[in-house]
């Protein structure tokens, strides 16, 4: 028993693995009640996503914000912030993302995608800053505010889009070719999916999470902070400044999530009369990956395709895409107990021996 | 068009938008003065919205008529209560992080009642609309006072009625009973509390169901009242918004009914805002984030200071300081 909790990292390892597993059992206990067959279910995910190209692009395609909004959620998480604004900051990316590549279509391709981007980093950035002040200065709980940011993002975008950039079919015109991350040669190779270079700019994204949280100064600060505020405010580090760029930072990532929306699944902002829910899959994926920058693409990878593959899921096994929600949930509630999961390992350990 | 008929036509939708907000904020100041975040508002609502729609067409099939949903309503706040023991195992038994379940509790329900839908439905994404629901009435008597009438005792529901009265019954057992005064201690120090004998787990426990069977209740009297029929999409904010109007409220019962009223207002005006010539000029987007505005200035203590139970949100593990 003491050698499991003395092997920390094994077991911090194990617990995302575990909860998949048993995210994933239930499931199939689910299909079973229900009346499906689970194993056809879980094989056609699995036959579509690594045997039909169009599937596999789609699942790539959707793991690209999954990942920064992944990498957003963990990057707070490591200053002991709990970002819930990840879909609001997105949004507001998103919004700004097309904004900025509609506005400026006249600028090179060299040019505006990179400032299109960057400002959707800045604008999410912003929407970030708000709860983290709000932290720092009044000690008012970010989980709250960002909730509350999430729904201001949700009505001022539809706002701009319906006052500046509306067109037919309740939403933006689309971006022009200079500011587009969608790719022909992509496309042709995975049978015409949506998968577009924003590939390259997440796995950046996470190389960048990785290089400023354990190869910088500030990032050591940051993860102190996380750890115990008070001992990094006794070492004389700056606490509120910390939680303001940390939030910031991560709703940067969030920003960019929304403009690989934008930018290169649709080329353009729909009005949204709900959330469109990736910012929430952030969370998921954050804890699965244990707020590291590998595990958070391996979170998404997961979460992207269960979410792709659950379409052929309801084609072949019959199973309502529902499902596959319900799978998520159950994973997140067990990695939140891995005190159930610890509690669980140690009495098989002791019943071995 | 003069004032009269403008507030004629706000107040009365402003009430009946309310009322599903009024139950649902109750319920989260039950949770979280118990010490227990509840994130999950949204997901039990959402639970009580698809079992009341299932439960109405069941009991008109029944031929219960224009009981049908009451009864839903009943058996919605039970089958909420039920669901959010899975929050109350998670955030304290298994003392995980109640905001994370609390994402949990609102991916599930969603999940599972859209794929419940799907199944009972042959894949149609909505139940059938129930032909039984709780109509807009005039309350016999009061709705002939003049000026008062016409306000607020005229197109409106019963259901808003009982909310109100109900908003009150919860702050004189929070506030005037010893079960209150024991909940409210476990949420501000439960290890005092433990020291008196107070049982932690199981107050947070009865805190966690009385939360989830009020948002049950909110999302059903939604469904009977507003939307009558149940999509993913039925209830899409409004327990974020219950949320917010129990923060704006300050943790208390009657203002998070007041809160509630004044969201219901706001929003009211959104939808209503065409129809008088002084809001016309207002882009609704104003009116749309006010509840979300004010709440944030409300916790930032611009308009009165808003503290939260001192212990919620911290799992309590006996004898760990």
């Amino acid at each position: 028993m003491k050698r499991i909790f003395n092997n920390n990292r094994l077991f911090s390892f194990l617990i995302p693995v575990i909860s998949v597993i048993l995210g994933l059992l239930a499931g199939a206990i689910i299909m079973l009640i229900t009346g499906y067959n689970p194993l056809l279910a879980y094989q056609s995910i699995i036959h579509s996503i690594f045997f039909e190209p169009y599937y596999s692009g789609e699942t790539i395609r959707a793991m690209i914000p999954l990942v920064l909004s992944g990498l957003a959620v963990a990057f707070a998480f490591r200053t002991g912030l709990f970002n819930i604004g990840v879909e609001g900051q997105l949004l507001v990316g998103w919004f700004t993302a097309v904004a900025v590549g509609i506005g400026f279509g006249d600028l090179p391709k060299a040019v505006l995608l990179p400032l299109a981007i960057i400002a959707a980093a800045l604008a999410g950035a912003i929407w970030g800053f708000v709860p983290g002040f709000l932290k720092a200065r009044f000690k008012v709980h970010e989980v709250i505010t960002t909730i509350m940011m999430n729904y201001i993002a949700l009505h001022v975008t539809n706002y701009l889009i319906r006052t500046y950039l509306y067109t037919q079919g309740e939403r933006t015109p689309s971006v022009p070719e200079s500011a587009s991350l969608s790719s022909k040669f992509l496309m042709d190779l995975t049978q015409g999916s949506r998968l577009h270079w924003g590939f390259i700019v997440a796995l950046i994204a996470a190389v960048i999470m990785w290089f400023i949280l354990w190869k910088t100064t500030k990032g050591y600060e940051l993860r102190s902070v996380g750890f115990n505020p008070n001992a990094s405010k006794y070492a004389g580090m700056n606490v509120n400044r910390n939680v303001i760029l940390s939030m910031a930072i991560s709703g940067a990532f969030a920003g960019v999530a929304g403009a690989m929306e934008g930018l290169g699944t649709y080329q353009y902002m729909t009005i949204n009369s709900t959330f469109i829910g990736i910012g929430f899959d952030g969370i998921a994926v954050a804890l699965l990956g244990l707020n590291t920058s590998i595990g958070v693409i391996f979170g998404a990878a997961l979460f992207a395709g269960l979410k792709i593959g659950s379409i052929s899921m309801q084609s072949i096994a019959g199973v309502p895409t529902d499902l596959v929600q319900i799978i998520i949930a159950l994973i997140i509630f067990f990695v939140a107990s891995s005190y159930l999961i610890r509690w669980l390992l140690v009495r098989l350990k002791k019943g071995g021996k | 068009m003069d004032i009269m008929h403008i507030l004629e036509i706000v107040i009365p939708t402003a009430i009946l938008t309310a009322t599903p907000l009024i139950f649902t904020a109750l319920g989260g100041v039950f949770s979280e003065r118990s010490g227990v975040v509840n994130i999950g508002l949204e997901g039990l609502m959402i639970i009580g919205a698809f079992i009341a729609a299932i439960m109405t067409t069941i009991f008109e099939g029944w031929g219960l008529g224009g009981a049908s949903p009451w009864l839903a309503i009943l058996v919605a706040a039970i089958a909420s209560a039920v669901f959010s023991l899975l929050h109350a195992l998670a955030s304290i038994t298994f003392r995980a992080e109640q905001v994370v379940s609390g994402v949990a509790i609102n991916f599930l329900a969603l999940g599972l009642s859209v794929f419940l839908v799907k199944l009972m439905f042959n894949g149609k994404g909505q139940t059938p609309y129930i032909k039984h629901r709780i109509d807009k009435t005039n309350i016999p008597f009061l709705h002939d006072i003049p000026v008062i009438g016409p306000l607020f005792f005229s197109h409106v529901t019963y259901t808003s009625y009982i909310a109100i009265i109900i908003a009150f019954i919860v702050w004189y057992i929070i506030y005037k009973t010893p079960f209150g005064l024991r909940l409210r201690s476990v949420g501000e120090h439960p290890a005092a509390a433990d020291t008196l004998g107070i049982n932690v787990s199981r107050m947070r426990y009865i805190g966690v169901m009385l939360s989830g069977a009020f948002a049950g209740i909110g999302g059903a009297v939604y469904l009977v009242t507003i939307s009558s029929n149940f999509s993913g999409t039925t209830i899409s904010g409004q327990g974020y918004l219950a949320l917010a109007a129990m923060i704006f409220g300050k943790w208390n019962p009657i203002g998070a009914m007041g809160a509630a009223l004044f969201f219901g207002l706001a929003q009211s005006l959104s939808i209503t805002g065409e129809q008088v010539p002084l809001l016309k000029d207002i882009p609704d987007v104003y009116l749309l984030i006010a509840p979300y505005v004010l709440t944030i200035l409300a916790l930032t203590g611009f308009v009165g200071r808003a503290d939260a139970p001192k212990a919620s949100g911290i799992p309590y593990i006996k004898g760990k300081r």
